[in-house]
């Protein structure tokens, strides 16, 4: 069948899928629209989780930075999934045992103050909305290139599919669709990568394949890979460091704890019956994501080296440009892979050295959707991988919007505007705010920021500097008062923020930035989307630090920090 | 409900913060440790074709990760049961 057909028959058929669960689970209470009744059991939560927090960056970046990173691309695959053993140790069983529905709900409570739940609701914004930038361009990029409609329209359709179940479902809604989003994504992941493992080790598992010989050989892929790289004057792959060991501690720190403080992944610990199952949870969670994860860095190696040799297929030997294979013209088409004959020789010569490469334009987005064309795999595992792209945005965009949502209907309008708000017009207003996030988010995705990437590291960013801190020394010390967790919540979102837009221009408008992009300028060496990490520690010292000079909390909260730390006696999450 | 004294409140945190250390020293010696610090020197063993810190950056913590939520969860049911605090 025609490529173009089958990929609307894929997509078609998985939109439809989500829509028929969306009418199946409608939300009839706020109860089942903030934590969807709160009886998902923990593995169907799990998977939730999975495809709730692996975004369009998971899906489509992550390898392609990979495969051009080599080593120094480790940063994403331990950051993103190191974060969730703090989160299940750390802070999911004792948030589950608060049983409210927000993240800025507990924030509020265990700091005996409306400030801190406003400067939580803010921090909370701060950091969705730049994460839900860079899923709104996922949806752009996967629909534009697989259904050759153009970036605006396939925004649009992403857009309405999203408002159908998430305004009508809320978290019930989502939680449900996420699951199908799951299978539809890893399938879409993994079969690809299993053909391309095959044809090039011979080994079915990626996992295996990445670490064994070339099929027919002795070599194994690893080494051919560093030497074909070091043969064009890359650095060799497997030992690419990302600038300084100390700039991969930092983002991979960064990356750990801003998962563990993303709040659309926390408020899905809140759908759990029980204290254990948000551990257990947690779990089965990063076990659907590793699956995943453990195969991107396969997909990374093996794409790299596919298309090392199209380019050169005999050493000294380049590509004769009007020879070059379809799935080539089709990306050069999208402006994502570009040629520049610059010795007018008719051949493509591919390098390290800015002066000799032809290769001008190698988009990291284009290696996880061209890679089944690259390795020449039939028709529908593309329209499979199309389907999987848009999941992976769809489900985290979603996600994403319900916490914006939540944030705005429960923590602003009926915990401060309106506190005797029915539970009728709280549904009504969280719907409200839905759509209204929805309509933001897709104004964002128009404009965005960066790319899709970049813009969800930075994310990780201000999350990290600002909720996860409040959140641990909220459960694990009595003493920090009200007054530290504000100041160290402004400080570190605010040095984050700060030395992000001193780099990279205010609200990322380059011509702004004061202090230029440039690598001298770093401190110590770190990138901007790594500093997530320094305004973790600026806003726990501030905290403590003001802490120490600041009336110690009431009785009530220390009764509250024991109450959560004992998992007995957890009720169901609940209104006040 | 069953209510813990104070004593026995404090005990049970003790016990879970003890676990908790010592996951997190694996947790930070598999990924910042192997994967980060002592990469170079890991590197100089084979995994088949992997570099050993390679490896570990690429696959292994992320199998410990996984292996070590799973474990606290378990022991934490455990630790519950110990203290009547389970919720059955």
């Amino acid at each position: 069948m025609e490529l173009q057909t089958l990929t609307y028959l894929v997509v078609g058929a998985s939109f439809a899928l989500y829509i028929g669960i969306a009418i199946w689970s409608r939300a009839g209470s706020t109860r089942d629209f903030y934590v969807a009744g709160g009886g998902v059991h923990p593995i169907a939560n799990g998977m939730a989780t999975a495809a709730d927090w692996m975004s369009a960056a998971s899906f489509i970046s992550m390898a392609g930075m990979i495969a051009f990173m080599g080593y120094g691309g480790s940063v994403f695959l331990m950051g993103w999934t190191g974060g969730f053993v703090i989160l299940a140790l750390l802070l999911a069983p004792y948030l589950r045992k608060y049983g409210k529905f927000t993240v800025p709900e507990f924030i509020g409570d265990r700091f005996y103050s409306r400030t801190a739940r406003v400067v939580a609701v803010i921090c909370l914004i701060i950091c969705s909305v730049t994460y839900v930038i860079g899923q709104m361009k996922g949806i752009g990029v996967a629909f534009s290139r697989f259904l050759e409609v153009d970036y605006g329209t396939g925004l649009l359709v992403g857009m309405c599919i999203v408002f159908f179940y998430a305004v009508l479902g809320g978290m019930k809604g989502i939680t449900y669709t996420q699951i199908a989003q799951y299978c539809v994504l890893i399938m879409a992941y993994t079969i690809p990568a299993i053909f391309i493992s095959l044809q090039l080790t011979a080994n079915p598992i990626p996992q295996l394949g990445l670490g064994g010989t070339l099929a027919g050989t002795d070599t194994y892929l690893l080494e051919k890979l560093d030497l074909i790289v070091q043969d064009l004057g890359f650095h060799e792959y497997t030992t690419d460091f990302r600038l300084s060991g100390l700039n991969m501690f930092a983002y991979t720190a960064s990356l750990m704890i801003g998962t563990a403080g993303l709040p659309h992944v926390i408020i899905r610990f809140f759908t759990v019956p029980k204290v254990r199952d948000a551990r257990s949870s947690a779990g089965w969670a990063l076990l659907f994501i590793a699956i995943l994860y453990t195969t991107a860095p396969a997909v990374a190696g093996m794409a790299r080296l596919n298309l090392m040799q199209t380019i050169e297929p005999v050493p000294g030997e380049y590509l004769v440009y009007e020879e070059r294979p379809q799935w080539f013209r089709n990306w050069e088409k999208t402006g994502l892979l570009a040629f520049a004959d610059k010795n007018g020789d008719g051949r493509v010569q591919y390098s390290a050295d800015p002066d000799v490469n032809e290769m001008v334009t190698v988009d990291n987005d284009i290696i996880v959707l061209a890679n089944p064309e690259i390795a020449q795999l039939p028709n529908w595992v593309i329209a499979l991988v199309a389907a999987g792209g848009l999941a992976a945005a769809l489900s985290t965009a979603a996600g994403l919007l319900l916490a914006i949502a939540s944030a705005i209907s429960h923590d602003l309008l009926k915990g401060m505007i309106a506190p005797g708000i029915s539970e009728r017009a709280e549904l009504r207003a969280s719907r409200l705010a839905m759509a209204a996030a929805i309509l933001g988010a897709g104004y964002l995705g128009f404009n965005p920021p960066g790319f899709a990437a970049g813009t969800v590291a930075l994310a990780f960013g201000l999350a990290a500097s600002s909720i996860f801190p409040a959140l641990m020394m909220g459960i694990f010390s009595s003493r920090v008062s009200k007054e530290g967790a504000v100041a160290g919540m402004v400080a570190g979102i605010g040095v984050t923020l700060f030395y992000v837009f001193q780099h990279m221009g205010i609200m990322f408008i380059p011509s702004t930035a004061f202090l230029g992009g440039m690598p001298p300028n770093w401190f110590l060496g770190i990138e901007p989307n790594a500093f997530g990490a320094v305004g973790a520690l600026v806003n726990f010292a501030v905290a403590l630090a003001v802490s120490r000079f600041t009336a110690a909390p009431p009785a009530s909260v220390r009764e509250l920090v024991e109450h959560i730390r004992v998992p007995a006696g957890a009720s169901a999450a609940r209104d006040h | 409900m069953p209510q813990l004294s104070a004593e026995q409140a404090r005990a049970y945190w003790r016990r879970n913060l003890a676990l908790m250390a010592k996951l997190l020293v694996i947790w930070f010696t598999v990924s910042f440790g192997c994967g980060i610090l002592f990469v170079e020197q890991l590197n100089q063993i084979q995994l088949g074709g992997y570099k050993l810190g390679f490896w570990f950056a690429q696959q292994g913590s992320i199998y410990v990760f996984v292996l070590l939520i799973f474990y606290y969860s378990r022991r934490m049911a455990a630790l519950d049961r110990e203290f009547g605090v389970d919720e059955e």
